[in-house]
């Protein structure tokens, strides 16, 4: 069974539709990550199903339960972390962890999620003492203090910068690898990459690409592309002829890589030219992701 | 991993202490709950020296002490309580709170507990420093009716609390809308003046229809010889209409305040907004 199921979920606020008719599954033990642009419907889709919001339409199935009826079980068993932090700031980083896991009929320990997400030298300093990063890694112990089955992450390093952001990425990789259920929104390219097995792209409350990131788009059929410079004033000619130019450097599209490097660089020996600053790649996530959310122009 | 059954009981005793330890830990919630009251006593009792009021009957700290420990209690419960909620509420704690198993009438019963408890410590502060330092007497008599008034004042003005919270458009506009309806009805139902005979029978009337003057009284009247004597037995020292008037807002507080509550922050999550404004500065 599906840990997730959404069928045709729609969200307006007044007039304005958020969220315009969204499918998609997630399977226990997966992460899934939503990905868009900030306003494309994300932290909306998610607290539906959270059960923070109620949904204009369409059916959805967590964990077996409808969100927005369920009550105490359906909360035992999923773990929150909110866009922004909420802790208490009075409270020690031990007390916060400790007085929200009290709520819960099964939890882990308050050392062993210290550890986890790598706050033993703040145990006993206070939440308005942390950094925006060791409060958000505070937000994720909160999340998971109940042991859910399902874990919700809402934009988990949003306002990070790179250090922290690795750190963030590796609590996560820990707790996926314990075989939970992660729904993760974001909109860093990079992020979805690093942690999610399929992501859907969300752009203007639709999923407009779905998929694992390494096909996401048809990357994986993307044609590879060779591009190069030259030196000013060469005069361009053989193979050459077929690259198109791209500001000051040269693109070529090919399905057979090996053969159009060995017909370039032979030219280039031939007629004495330098390539200089010669790569190979096929279109990244980025490219893939602002063709399909419209140039990223929101963010 | 422990498994174990968790009471409700036990969950609710867990929110007050927490609370609690979040409460002694904010200086400035302390301080205008417990010290400030008492400086009222100690100004009053100064500026007006300490003489017996002859139109009452009794001393300008036996009436002082009992109206301002009437103060902090509504300060710990009304002022508080709004004011903390809307913080909470607005800081996304609240949100959080609400995808936990922790049902929502247990997160408000540990608030609610913490605040009546800090009430309690109020005035319990108020009555001991008033009768080391102005001889504040207490009665047996009026015992039962004191605690009785102190229960149903403080859940009373819990409710108002907790409504004022939720019908406060934003954490800023709390104690605004708080101290704003507060201190004019002090001013009027004899906390920080005493309502002599002069008095214009509108106003004590008027007053009288809000919850704070029937509070103020009943437990002022427990403290004055005349009055306790003049009511015999402890059963006659109950203020019932009062008490009535008391309970018929605290009822219609809590009803209405379980309308409108919301566990969503208003005006956008105070941290968060803050964060989103200067990442779209950059």
């Amino acid at each position: 069974m599906a840990a997730i199921v959404v069928r045709r979920l729609v969200k307006h606020y007044g007039d304005v539709a958020a969220v315009r008719g969204i499918d998609f599954e997630v399977r226990p033990g997966e992460v899934f990550a939503l990905l868009g642009p900030n306003g494309a419907g994300k932290s909306t889709t998610v607290e539906i199903l959270e059960g923070h919001r109620t949904r204009s339409g369409g059916e959805i199935e967590v964990l077996g339960f409808d969100p927005e009826t369920a009550g105490r079980d359906f909360r035992e068993r999923i773990g929150i972390v909110l866009q922004t932090t909420a802790i208490e700031r009075e409270l020690t980083v031990t007390e916060a962890i400790d007085i929200h896991g009290r709520v819960y009929a099964g939890r882990r320990s308050t050392q062993e999620l210290v550890e986890l997400v790598g706050l033993e030298e703040k145990a006993g300093a206070r939440v308005k003492t942390l950094s925006g990063g060791q409060k958000r890694r505070l937000e994720l112990a909160l999340g998971i203090v109940g042991d859910p089955d399902l874990l919700f992450l809402d934009e988990p390093t949003t306002g990070f910068d790179p250090s922290a952001r690795r750190q963030a990425w590796s609590v996560i990789a820990n707790l996926t690898s314990l075989g939970k259920t992660v729904l993760l929104t974001t909109h860093y390219m990079d992020e979805a990459q690093h942690l999610a097995d399929r992501v859907a792209v969300i752009s203007a409350g639709r999923i407009v690409a779905e998929g694992t990131p390494d096909t996401l788009g048809g990357r994986a059929e993307a044609s590879t592309r060779v591009s190069f410079s030259l030196p000013v004033g060469t005069a361009v000619g053989g193979p050459l002829e077929r690259a198109r130019a791209d500001g000051d450097r040269y693109v070529l599209e090919a399905d057979d890589v090996t053969r159009v490097l060995h017909e370039i660089t032979g030219w280039a020996l031939h007629n004495d030219v330098e390539l200089i600053d010669v790569t190979v790649d096929r279109p990244t996530l980025e490219d893939v992701y602002l063709e399909l959310t419209g140039g990223g122009q929101d963010d | 991993m422990t498994e174990r059954p968790i009471s409700d009981l036990s969950l609710v005793w867990h929110q007050i202490r927490y609370q609690n330890r979040i409460f002694w830990r904010t200086p400035v919630a302390a301080f205008f709950t417990i010290v400030f009251p008492l400086m009222f006593l100690v100004i009053f009792t100064t500026v007006f020296g300490n003489d017996r009021i002859s139109e009452i009957g009794v001393t300008f700290g036996q009436y002082y002490a009992s109206a301002m420990a009437v103060f902090g209690a509504v300060s710990a419960t009304y002022t508080n309580l709004a004011v903390q909620t809307a913080i909470a509420r607005d800081d996304g704690i609240l949100k959080r709170v609400r995808g936990t198993p922790l049902p929502p009438w247990i997160y408000i019963a540990g608030r609610v507990g913490s605040a009546v408890y800090i009430a309690a410590i109020a005035v319990v502060v108020m009555l001991a420093f008033g009768s080391v330092a102005y001889g504040v007497r207490i009665f047996g008599e009026s015992l039962p009716s004191l605690i009785v008034t102190f229960v149903i004042g403080v859940a009373c003005f819990a409710a108002l609390g907790l409504l004022v919270a939720a019908l406060a458009p934003s954490s800023d506009a709390t104690p605004v809308l708080a101290n704003a309806t507060l201190l004019p009805l002090a001013f009027i139902s004899g906390i920080f003046f005493i309502s002599g005979p002069n008095e214009p029978a509108a106003l004590r009337a008027i007053a009288g229809l809000f919850p704070l003057r029937p509070f103020g009284l009943a437990f002022h009247d427990g403290f004055d010889p005349l009055e306790v004597a003049a009511r015999g037995g402890w059963l006659g020292q109950f203020h019932w209409p009062e008490l009535a008037v008391m309970m018929l807002w605290m009822v219609g507080a809590a009803v209405l305040a379980t309308r409108v509550f919301t566990w969503e922050p208003r005006v956008g999550e105070r941290e968060g907004g803050r964060r989103r404004r200067s990442l779209a500065a950059r």
